[in-house]
Parts: C-alpha cells; sequence; structure tokens
C-alpha cells in the first residue's frame, strides 16, 4: 500500500513535470510575446505542481529521496509519467493541442483527486485545479483559432490531432498501482473520467471545425505508467538532469 | 552579545504586524498580510512555527518570502523557527484585504473583481482601467507579467495593464 502511493505519487509528479519542461522549452521561441509569457506562466504552474507531488513523495518513502533526487537522479524506466508528456513539441499546433488534452485530463482528474482519502494527495490536488482550469481555456481556445482559422493553421491542427491522438488512451487505463490504491479511495478510477473528457473534447473540436477521432479503430500507445517509455524521454532527461549528474549535489 | 534577546511578552498578535511588514517581491506594494498567504502563527516558548500557503504552486516568489519571514523572526530574536506549507485550503483572491486591493489599484494594478473562484469566472469579465477607469478594456493575454495576473488593454486611454486574476 505505502509502496503503491509512493509510486502513484510519483507518477503524477513525472507527469506534471515532463510536460513543464517539455513546454518550458518555448520560453523566448513563442509566437508573439504575450504567448511566449503565457505558456512559460503554463510550465511554470506544472512544474510547481510536480514540486509538491514529489516533496510528498519524498516523505512517504523509507529512503532518503529529496524532491530533486526524484526528479534529478532517476532514470527513464523509473519515470511513469504519461508518454503524451513526453512526446516532441512539434510545431505551435502541436504544442497547443497536447496540451489542451493533457489539461483537459488534468482538469476531470484532480475533480477527483479532490476526493482522495489521502489528505495530501487531495490538497495537491485542490490547489492544481484552479491553475489547469486557466490551462484548459488557453489551450482550447487556440484550438479553436487554429482549427476555425486558415488553411494552413486547420492544416497544422488536424495533423496535429492525428499524431496526439494515439497517446490519449493510456490516460483512460489504470496500471497496477493505481487499481489497488482504489480500495481505500486514494487513487482516483481514470476510466469514470473518460465521458466527461470526450464530452469537453468533442465540444471544442467541433467549434474548432475538426473531426473528433474517437477511439475505436486507433491503436493506442500504452507503456509510459509502467515505465516503458517513447525514445524522447531519455533525450528529455539527459538534458533536464545534466547538472546534477555532471557536478553532484550542487546548489545555486 | 549580538544576539537580540526574544521581546518581553512577545505575542502572536504582536508577530501577525510584523509579517505586515514583508512585502511581496513581485509586487512590492502589497504585504504577505494583504495577499492572505499567512494562514497561521503559533508561538511556544523559543518555538514558531508559521504556516503559509503559496498562490500558485510554481510562484517563485514563495521562497524568497519564506526567507524573508525567517530573517524578519531571527531578527526579533527566535532561533526555532520553522516555516510550514500549507496547502489546503488552496489560496484564493478572495483572502486579499480591501486594503490590498486598493493599494493594488493604486500601483496600477486592476484588483481581483469577483468574491469567489467558481466557474463564473470564465465568462468576459468587465475589467476597470486602473489608469482611466474605463470600463471598455480588452484582454490581451490570460498571463501576463506573473502567473496570477491577466494583459489587459484599455480601449480609451489605450494603455497596457495587469489584471490580478480570480483564483
Amino acid at each position: 500500500m505505502q509502496n503503491d502511493l509512493f509510486t502513484y505519487t510519483l507518477h503524477l509528479a513525472d507527469n506534471s513535470l515532463i510536460m513543464g519542461h517539455r513546454l518550458s522549452v518555448w520560453t523566448g521561441h513563442g509566437p508573439m510575446l504575450e504567448q511566449d509569457i503565457a505558456i512559460t506562466n503554463i510550465a511554470l504552474d506544472l512544474i510547481g505542481q510536480s514540486r509538491n507531488f514529489y516533496q510528498y513523495a519524498a516523505t512517504i518513502t523509507e529512503t532518503d529521496a529529496t524532491e530533486d533526487s526524484l526528479a534529478y537522479l532517476r532514470d527513464s524506466r523509473d519515470f511513469s509519467n504519461l508518454l503524451i508528456t513526453e512526446i516532441t513539441n512539434g510545431d505551435w499546433a502541436k504544442t497547443t493541442m497536447k496540451l489542451f488534452l493533457f489539461s483537459t485530463w488534468q482538469f476531470y482528474f484532480f475533480q477527483q483527486l479532490i476526493n482522495s482519502s489521502d489528505k495530501q494527495l487531495a490538497a495537491i490536488a485542490e490547489k492544481s485545479l484552479k491553475e489547469v482550469t486557466y490551462h484548459v481555456r488557453w489551450s482550447g481556445e487556440w484550438i479553436i483559432r487554429l482549427g476555425d482559422g486558415t488553411e494552413e493553421s486547420n492544416k497544422r491542427i488536424k495533423a496535429a490531432l492525428e499524431e496526439v491522438w494515439p497517446f490519449t488512451g493510456e490516460m483512460f487505463l489504470p496500471a497496477e498501482y493505481e487499481k489497488s490504491l482504489l480500495n481505500n479511495h486514494v487513487s482516483v478510477n481514470v476510466s469514470d473520467i473518460k465521458n466527461d473528457w470526450n464530452t469537453k473534447v468533442i465540444n471544442v473540436l467541433e467549434e474548432a471545425t475538426l473531426i473528433f477521432p474517437g477511439d475505436k479503430n486507433t491503436w493506442m500507445h500504452t507503456g509510459g505508467k509502467d515505465g516503458i517509455h517513447t525514445e524522447h524521454l531519455g533525450h528529455i532527461l539527459a538534458a533536464m538532469q545534466f547538472l546534477q549528474r555532471a557536478y553532484p549535489g550542487c546548489e545555486w | 552579545m549580538i544576539m537580540t534577546k526574544i521581546k518581553e511578552n512577545i505575542t502572536t498578535g504582536g508577530i501577525w504586524k510584523l509579517m505586515e511588514e514583508i512585502y511581496d517581491p513581485e509586487i512590492p506594494v502589497l504585504s504577505i498580510i494583504d495577499l492572505g498567504i499567512i494562514r497561521d502563527i503559533q508561538i511556544n516558548n523559543n518555538d514558531i512555527e508559521v504556516f503559509i500557503t503559496p498562490t500558485y504552486s510554481g510562484c517563485p516568489a514563495m521562497d524568497i518570502i519564506s526567507m524573508n519571514i525567517r530573517i524578519a523572526l531571527m531578527q526579533d530574536g527566535f532561533k526555532n523557527i520553522k516555516i510550514t506549507q500549507q496547502l489546503s485550503p488552496a489560496w484564493t483572491t478572495d483572502w486579499m484585504t480591501q486594503h490590498g486591493k486598493e493599494k493594488l489599484k493604486a500601483y496600477g494594478i486592476a484588483p481581483p473583481l469577483r468574491k469567489r473562484f467558481d466557474q463564473k469566472y470564465l465568462e468576459e469579465l468587465k475589467v476597470e482601467c486602473p489608469l482611466c477607469h474605463s470600463q471598455n478594456t480588452k484582454l490581451i493575454s490570460q498571463f501576463a507579467s506573473t502567473a496570477c495576473k491577466a494583459l489587459y488593454q484599455c480601449n480609451d486611454c489605450l494603455e497596457p495593464f495587469d489584471y490580478f486574476k480570480c483564483h
């Protein structure tokens, strides 16, 4: 039980950290100043969420792990983030598409996690939900703007949807550690939030003049929650962990 | 002896007063009391524990605020200082004092409008320009110079300005 709670907390921390790190790469490269600042702020929110989860994880393990060692000294097989958070940014369309699909998942997920019997997970969810609400709104508006925009923007957001969609199935498939925590009402039953997520995504895609792909005939990537990643995570960690690996224990 | 002795008869009320002199490094007109960041203060002989709540999860000002609280308490003679981060109940702009909202406006940042964070905040808001007080303003970006603010522009005086978002 305690071990599952630790793994589950890391899963949530890793989701936010890897998505936040990916988005942070846009800093200084956004299509215009205001949007550059917006995506940087969202990255900051996500990294802040991950700190809260890592700090909590460090308190529930018997090892001498700290929030920093959990973020900077684990290898890719130990990371259990959703694959959608680690895939490359691509263009602005792909970045906003994966952020929208992920943030909408976080939005419904945290609404459930608030009711967790684990008080600290519930508290982090309560805090994060307010921020995520803004992320859903911002990224959703971009989907609409690009989809219902020019021929070029429509082409790009369509391609983005096609590319990102096969990474959404995993969000609703519980890992073993999640299932075992359901009994004590610690974890969220992710299959329960699928309908709400679908409804929201369908609404936004419709307004963006895009067709909801559905998941009937789509092969979905899985494995991230159990440490089986795409080739991209190793590259992220190589950059993100470089300093702590090269100069162990260094501090600002 | 350089170390100052703890003042006689120190009260939590006195410490709350002391906290009014610690300012947000990002919005230097607001004290941490104006912002509603301090949730509780407990004193037990020489030990003091201050409970703070972050405005946003990733707000970089929180580390500096914690450090400034620690320095202020050390200068007051406390040795065993504990600063505990409390996430629940989550911080809301409702906790910002009226005095704080007025200072924010005078500083050129439109204060948060709604009383409570709810789904309705997603609707269009009429934010008053803190410079010319016109209601004829438009949203430029939902995220501005910091995560807690949005960027607006006044259609009358044409000045851009920050709006402290409801949260």
